[in-house]
């Protein structure tokens, strides 16, 4: 059964999970080749958690097949689990165990014994700078430290595919920087990561290829330029020399374009978008003919709110506030 | 800096063989052993309450029932011990409930290890728990004048029979522990259960002195089987009957409630 295939990590063919009446995943088909950073990008309640689940064999899909590292979800669950490891999105190690502990009770679960446990719990708590808090139970730790000892609790063994369930969300950016150069670090050890984020930026920064979903359907999928170019939105940016100039240019691009410009009072600068990128010449052209300064400009690749705006017709909840779809 | 051995804590080559069903199981048993030294209050349940269950029953009843409260003591404290560990079987589920919710079961249930051993390794601390409780109450008895007519060896074998049962009714509070979503109604409803089974029985008084339909029901009881076979080893007399009944109807427990326990851990929502 093994050479089933071997390029893909995870092959979702029209996968449903249904809670009563409400369809958390509604259909998804995805692939997601060995190797890289997968990054499921979508809001709060779109059905991110439930799709890892399913993916992890914690829930069996309504409806719908899959396959994780070649091994058929539904009979093959234990080999699937021999391969993956879940970081889950909240407490995803035991909170009354200090970390060292926990790292040892994993160990032991997953095969080593009790001197070998220890030596990788050491190794892996030097690694993830966690060595001072070794000793501490899990709920004293700060956000980042937490998040770090999830992590390390997953590759107590190397998994050969790593899911994480929004690693960053609620983290200082500090921390997250942490985060991203672990999942960087696995990733260049062959590890696949699939990661479901919130955040555009970290869809952005660390996934080779990203899958928008809203309201349990895959809406688009592609690398990050992709989806960009797809939507084919780019932003001007121009710079002036002065308030005056700004607010001349303000009334001259209302007309010019279909979405009213971006002004930036402190910057002195004004952001237009556009699908067609021959209206930016156009666009500078009668700065020009008006006799309007211009300091600096620069086109610039539309952001994932961007794409994320143009795909549903509105901006992505970046706030964990509503839980439901609709 | 760290960056290196980062990298290097990584790339790990071997991977070991599973763990043996065993090996997990006890390893679970190790993570709950670890819990109560973190959160010794866990032990109030069977440190506190065998200790007022005995001196509240026996001095409430003991005149009124025997006449006099040590004679009621032999007569009742095998009963009291059924009772007390089987009312102590339900913070088993309880636990489990609370434990559940937290996210660490997800990671336990995606590792590749024998499912059961999360459940197994938690009950047999939970065993190690009873005995306690069996303990504790055995030892309060005897300064209280109670005495084993079969000696110390009918106590252990009383006891052992209790916790056989105990483990085996465990298996039904982690059915509910799991299927049940919020903790109140989980009490609710074990308190439901718990308490005609304990009370309807012959764990007080002798069940000839209760009317017909009530004698009925007390008869078919399970605790009733446990309670007499636990009377009969500390006491001296022939209880291999009930103690035959007590392995089919613990059997039965792991067999039906055990199952299910693990149909619904595997699909739980
Ligand atoms: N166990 C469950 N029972 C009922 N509904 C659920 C359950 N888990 C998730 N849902 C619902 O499914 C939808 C998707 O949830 P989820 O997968 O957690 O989204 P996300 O992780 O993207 O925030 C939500 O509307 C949520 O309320
Ligand atoms: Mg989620």
């Amino acid at each position: 059964m093994e050479q089933s295939n071997k390029t893909y990590a995870v092959e979702a063919d029209q996968l449903v999970k249904a809670f009563g009446k409400e369809r958390a995943v509604d259909g998804i088909s995805l692939k997601v080749p060995k190797g890289i950073v997968y990054g499921f990008l979508g809001p709060n309640g779109a059905g991110k958690t439930t799709m890892i689940r399913m993916l992890a064999t914690l829930l069996k899909p309504t409806e719908g097949h899959a396959k994780v590292m070649g091994y058929d979800l539904a009979k093959e669950a234990d080999d699937v689990r021999q391969s993956i490891s879940l970081t889950g999105q909240f407490a995803s190690v035991d909170e009354e165990l200090s970390g060292r502990e926990n790292l040892i009770f994993i160990g032991r679960l997953v095969g080593f014994t009790r001197k070998e446990a220890k030596s990788r719990a050491d190794e892996l708590l030097a690694a993830f700078n966690l060595q001072d808090a070794a000793k501490r139970q899990v709920k004293k730790y700060s956000g980042g430290m937490r998040r770090r000892i999830d992590i390390a609790a997953s590759i107590v063994t190397s998994p050969e595919l790593l899911f994480l369930d929004e690693p960053t969300t609620g983290l200082d950016p500090r921390s997250r920087n942490e985060v991203w150069d672990i999942v960087r670090a696995l990733v260049k050890n062959g590890t696949t990561v699939f990661l479901t984020t919130q955040y555009l930026e970290e869809a952005d920064q660390l996934a080779d290829l990203i899958g928008v979903i809203d309201r349990g359907v895959l809406i688009a999928e592609g690398t990050s330029a992709e989806l960009k170019s797809s939507i084919g939105v780019r932003s001007l940016i121009i710079e002036f020399e002065d308030e005056q100039d700004l607010s001349k240019a303000e009334s001259i691009f209302e007309g010019m374009f279909t979405q009213p410009p971006e002004v930036d009072r402190d910057h002195l600068s004004i952001s237009v978008t556009m699908k067609d990128q021959s209206k930016a010449a156009k666009a500078i052209g009668e700065l020009a003919n008006q006799q309007i300064a211009v300091k600096d400009f620069s086109m610039q690749q539309p952001s994932l709110d961007d794409v994320f705006l143009t795909i549903t017709g509105k901006p992505a909840q970046e706030e964990g506030g509503e839980a439901n779809g609709e | 800096m760290e960056n290196n051995s980062l990298e290097k804590s990584i790339t790990l080559e071997k991977r070991p063989s599973k763990a043996s069903p065993m090996n997990a199981a006890l390893t679970f048993a190790w993570r709950a052993l670890l819990r109560i030294r973190y959160v010794p209050e866990q032990l109030f349940d069977v440190t506190v309450f065998p200790i007022i269950f005995l001196l509240m029953f026996t001095y409430l009843f003991g005149g009124a029932i025997s006449g006099s409260t040590g004679e009621y003591l032999d007569f009742v404290l095998p009963g009291i011990l059924v009772m007390t560990v089987a009312m102590i079987t339900m913070y088993t589920g309880l636990d489990l409930n609370k434990d559940i919710e937290k996210g660490v079961f997800d990671r336990f249930r995606s590792l590749p290890i024998w499912q059961p051993s999360v459940l197994v390794g938690a009950l047999l601390v939970d065993v190690v728990r009873y005995s306690l409780a069996a303990t504790i109450m055995v030892t309060l008895g005897y300064i209280l004048g109670f005495r084993a007519e079969a000696g110390f060896s009918g106590i252990v074998l009383a006891v052992l029979v209790i916790l056989f049962f105990a483990f085996s009714l465990s298996w039904v509070w982690t059915m509910l522990g799991i299927v049940v979503r919020s903790e109140k109604a989980l009490m609710a409803i074990s308190m439901m259960l718990l308490f005609p089974l304990t009370f309807l029985s012959s764990v007080f008084v002798d069940p000839t002195t209760m009317p017909n339909w009530l004698q009925y029901f007390v008869d078919i009881n399970p605790i009733t089987f446990v309670v007499d076979a636990s009377r009969g080893l500390i006491h001296g007399y022939d209880v291999s009957s009930e103690l035959m009944i007590i392995t089919y109807i613990s059997v039965g427990l792991i067999a039906v409630f055990g199952t299910l326990t693990m149909y619904f851990f595997r699909n739980k929502n």
